[in-house]
Order: structure tokens, then C-alpha cells, then sequence
């Protein structure tokens, strides 16, 4: 049982949720790189995105005269709302204070919250790119929200528990198991995260073509220390989808106790783990093209058979008579 | 059943059951012929892989024969012979929609569920450590069913009928590790004549209808090609 009165505990909490932030434009520098290699260029230096973001800081925020309040205050929202999604997740050892006082449901309504602020703050202005942006946005997460509930609801059907601490430890307890069910669920959300982090062929982060674009229409207005915190909020995202998926379906490494030693362990594993993902999601950057909106949906339908299919081959062969 | 006692050969047999269960969804919603051909092909590759793991865990020998068969026929005789019969019916580049495709993946899972409940009954009767994957076999040869009901295309109603048959091979594997070897052949050489006279009567179709959309077949009747003809008549 956790520990809440355990002042290392929230002090560790509190290291991870900065090491969350402070590491995720790394990740996006290091997908970008290995992208460049493939396409055989050169590519930005890995501490670009901490330049762009340090750029960005100090310029002046210029905001069009149609802006509501709303517009001011959703990249605090929006940074805000991740962050804490990300402290939810465990990165470096389980049993933290935070990740038991919040389950995985709060962590995808976390992230539900930052998508509606960022949507409104797509529509506030009035141009017609930004509301087209919001509409896409939202028929996308309409789509891979049932995918990522249903897969998540998977992983918990076989741990017992909605905490994401407990699911890791029930993985790390059972030892080599071959489970059909996770395996569906870690394809399914593979999906649900490349279509949610706007990566390729749902989105694609490294254009500004109009007719394309779905999360670069959306902060198009954003200027400044508001454009920073937006981008941010995105690499925090795109890192925290890959600590959820490394650490869930292959938790080996993660520190159960807080002794130096193992969170060392942890720290090294986790690093390992999102490289390697990394590599893996610049691979399929490279080889697979950006399809048409339209495409979307059949996309994401493959996404939630996949879940669902997770959760019959649960019942099914794991649970059944 | 707990899955951690099962050794990890027989966890494979379960994860290779789902994933032929997923090439079957794979399968209903497919536009292109030739990918169909190519899941079908992968689906018969992975029934030989578990009849040989089947083979391994309990130790019946005549199963790597059958597996050995199911890999040559299902997994590259019989789709060899489909792509050709596309390339010569010129279907390559055939796209067909389906017009509700999410409800028909709908039904498919619930054609999964609804299999599972029957066969629960059978599932208690303790057969073998793997007698879950009877109902996963079940809901193969249902989905293979519905894709023959929801296609029109005649080569991807063939398709569905032979991934009925993998269902079955299926269920005979993972329950009673295998049929006896001469049934085994029979069936083998039943589902290799059947492709081949599908061939022949795709030709018959197209000559006579030109087109291997079966729904046009209900149009044959002498007595709409007579109202047919007065129609236009009325017109003229």
C-alpha cells in the first residue's frame, strides 16, 4: 500500500513530472533525428526543440483583437492539464503517491480537457483554419477514445484495478506471459496514440500545408510564450503515450523500490524503452504515408476492433470456464 | 482457466488462435482482392504454425504432416491459384466497398460473442488445456460466413467459404489435436478441387452475366427481361 505521508515519495513524484517535461522535447528531437537519417539528411541538433522553446519564451505574445479570455488562458490550461496527466503516469518507479491517487480514467479525462481547451482556443479567434482544426481534432478523439478506453479497459479486466501502479505490478509479478489480450491492446493503442499525438499518417506535425494540417491549424494564432507552451504540451503528450506504452506492456526495469539504486535502473530502462520507440515510430514515419481525413475513421475503426478484440480474446481464452 | 498455468507453448497456441481470429475482422472489410488473397494466405500460414506447435505440445506426430499440408495448400497453392484467377479475370485493380462497414464489424464481434456462449458448454468438458480456442473457431467459421453473406463479389465469397474450412481445421486441432490423417487428406483435396471448379464457374459467371457481381444474378429471370422489354417498349 502506498505511503501518502511519505515526503520522498512526493518529492520523487515531483522529480518525474519534471523530468517529464524537461525530457520530452528530447524524445521529439530524437525522432526528428533518426527521421533525417533515414531520408538520408542531416537533421537539427538534438537540443533544437529546448532552443526553439527558449526562442519562443522570449518573444512578445501578439494576440488578434477577436480574442476572448478564453484564448488567453487555454495554453496554461492546456500545458497545466498534461502535466498533471503526465505525473499520473508512473515513469520511474511504482507505488508513487501520485499514481494512486489517480487512476487511468482520470488520466484520460486529464487529457479529454486539454483537447476541449485546445479546441476552443482553435475556434475563439474566428479565422476559418482554426475552426476547421478544432473539427478534425474532435472527430479524431470522438474515434480513438472508445480504442483507448477499450484497451485500457482490457489491461484493467486482468490486473483487477484501474490503477495504472497496480497493472504494472500485476505485469511485473506474472512473469513471461504470452497474452493474446495485451497484445491486441498494445496494437490498438499504438494507433490510438499515433492518431492522438498528431503524428503521421493521422496528422503531420512537420507541415504547415492548410488543406492538411489538423493540430498546426489549431495554435496557427499562438505567438510567443503561448506558442511555447503549446508546443511543449504536445512533446509532453508524445512522450507520455510512449512512457504508458513501454512501461505498461514491458515494465521490466521500473524501480518497485525507492532506493537509489533501482530508480537508477529505472531511469536507464525508461531511457532505453522510449529510444527504442522512438526509432520504431520514425521507421513507420518513414515508410508509411499520410493518408486522406477520410481515412481517418476506417483507421481508427481498425484501432477499436483491435481493443475490442483485446477484450474478447480476454474473456475468451484468459478467463473463460 | 489461469494462464499462468499453462506452459508457454500452449500461450502460444492462444496467441496464434487470436491473431487468426484478427485475420479473419482482417479479412471482412477488405477493398482489394489480391490483400484478401494475401490475408487468407497468412491466415493458413499461421493454422500450420499452430497445428505444428499443437504438434510439439502433444507430441501426435501425423499433426506436422497435416501442418505440413496446410501450409502448402492453404498458405500457397490455393492463393497462388486465387491471384492467378484475378490476374486473368483482370480483378486486380477491383475495389469493393462495403456500404455499412462498421456495422458489419459489429455484427462480426458479435457473431465472436455469441460463439463463445455457444460453446461454453463444450469448453467444461475438460478436453485439452487449449479448448478455449474451440470458441474462437467458431466465431472464425462465422465470420467467414458473414463475409459470404455481405460480399457480392464472387472471388471474396470464395475466400470467405475457405476460411470456414480454416475455422474447422482450426477446432479439430486445438480440441482433438487433429482429425485422423486419411479424413485429413480428404478434406485437404475436397477444398483443392473446390478452388479449382470455383475457377471454372467464375468464367461461366462472367460469360454469362458480365460480371462476377452475384447480385446480378437474381435479374436472370426470363420474366423481368420480359416486363424489361415492355418497359422500354412503353417508352418507345
Amino acid at each position: 500500500m502506498v505511503d501518502f505521508l511519505n515526503p520522498t515519495g512526493w518529492a520523487l513524484a515531483l522529480l518525474q513530472t519534471l523530468l517529464f517535461a524537461a525530457g520530452a522535447p528530447l524524445l521529439v528531437a530524437w525522432v526528428k533525428r533518426i527521421k533525417s537519417r533515414l531520408q538520408n539528411r542531416r537533421g537539427p541538433s538534438l537540443l533544437q526543440p529546448y532552443r526553439d522553446l527558449h526562442k519562443l519564451f522570449g518573444k512578445e505574445a501578439v494576440m488578434a483583437h477577436t480574442a476572448s479570455p478564453v484564448f488567453r488562458a487555454a495554453p496554461y490550461i492546456v500545458f497545466g492539464a498534461t502535466l498533471i496527466a503526465a505525473s499520473v503516469i508512473p515513469m520511474l518507479a511504482v507505488e508513487l503517491p501520485t499514481a494512486a491517487i489517480a487512476d487511468v480514467i482520470v488520466l484520460v479525462g486529464f487529457l479529454a480537457l486539454a483537447r476541449f481547451f485546445l479546441a476552443l482556443a482553435g475556434m475563439d479567434v474566428g479565422t476559418s483554419f482554426g475552426g476547421m482544426g478544432s473539427s478534425r481534432e474532435m472527430l479524431i478523439s470522438a474515434l480513438a477514445e472508445p480504442a483507448m478506453l477499450m484497451a485500457v479497459f482490457t489491461l484493467t479486466m486482468s490486473a483487477h484495478s484501474t490503477n495504472l501502479s497496480s497493472v504494472i505490478e500485476h505485469v511485473l509479478n506474472s512473469g513471461l506471459l504470452l497474452r493474446p489480450s495485451f497484445l491486441f491492446a498494445l496494437l490498438g493503442l499504438l494507433l490510438v496514440a499515433v492518431a492522438e499525438t498528431g503524428r503521421i499518417p493521422v496528422d503531420n506535425p512537420a507541415t504547415h500545408l492548410e488543406l492538411t494540417m489538423v493540430h498546426e491549424a489549431m495554435i496557427l494564432e499562438y505567438s510567443g510564450r503561448h506558442l511555447a507552451l503549446m508546443e511543449w504540451a504536445a512533446q509532453i503528450k508524445l512522450m507520455l503515450y510512449g512512457v504508458l506504452l513501454a512501461n505498461i506492456f514491458l515494465p521490466w526495469g521500473i524501480a518497485s523500490t525507492l532506493s537509489a539504486g533501482s530508480l537508477l535502473t529505472g531511469l536507464i530502462a525508461i531511457v532505453v524503452k522510449l529510444a527504442l520507440l522512438g526509432v520504431i515510430l520514425a521507421v513507420s514515419e518513414t515508410v508509411v504515408a499520410k493518408m486522406r481525413l477520410f481515412r481517418v475513421p476506417a483507421f481508427l475503426n481498425l484501432a477499436f476492433m483491435l481493443s475490442l478484440l483485446g477484450m474478447l480474446s480476454h474473456v475468451i481464452l484468459e478467463v473463460g470456464a | 482457466m489461469n494462464l499462468m498455468h499453462l506452459s508457454l507453448l500452449e500461450q502460444t497456441i492462444l496467441v496464434l488462435g487470436a491473431l487468426t481470429l484478427f485475420l479473419s475482422f482482417a479479412l471482412l472489410p477488405q477493398a482489394r482482392l489480391t490483400t484478401m488473397v494475401h490475408l487468407f494466405a497468412w491466415q493458413g500460414g499461421l493454422l500450420a504454425l499452430l497445428t505444428a506447435v499443437v504438434a510439439s505440445v502433444g507430441g501426435n506426430h501425423h499433426l506436422y504432416v497435416s501442418a505440413l499440408l496446410t501450409l502448402a495448400l492453404k498458405a500457397l497453392l490455393i492463393p497462388w491459384m486465387l491471384h492467378r484467377l484475378i490476374r486473368r479475370l483482370q480483378l486486380e485493380r477491383h475495389q469493393e466497398r462495403l456500404d455499412r462497414q462498421a456495422l458489419v464489424m459489429m455484427t462480426g464481434a458479435a457473431l465472436v460473442i455469441f460463439s463463445y456462449w455457444v460453446v461454453l458448454p463444450v469448453a467444461r468438458l475438460e478436453l485439452a488445456n487449449t479448448r478455449n480456442v474451440v470458441g474462437l473457431s467458431l466465431g472464425i467459421i462465422q465470420l467467414g460466413m458473414l463475409l459470404m453473406v455481405v460480399r457480392r463479389q464472387a472471388v471474396a465469397q470464395v475466400i470467405g467459404f475457405m476460411s470456414v474450412e480454416n475455422g474447422l481445421f482450426l477446432a479439430a486441432v486445438a480440441a482433438t489435436s487433429g482429425m485422423p490423417l486419411v479424413v485429413e487428406l480428404g478434406i485437404a483435396f475436397d477444398v483443392l478441387v473446390a478452388a479449382v471448379l470455383f475457377g471454372v464457374f467464375f468464367f461461366h459467371i462472367r460469360e454469362s452475366i458480365d460480371s462476377l457481381d452475384v447480385d446480378l444474378l437474381t435479374r436472370l429471370s426470363e420474366a423481368e427481361q420480359e416486363k424489361l422489354a415492355s418497359e422500354s417498349e412503353g417508352e418507345a
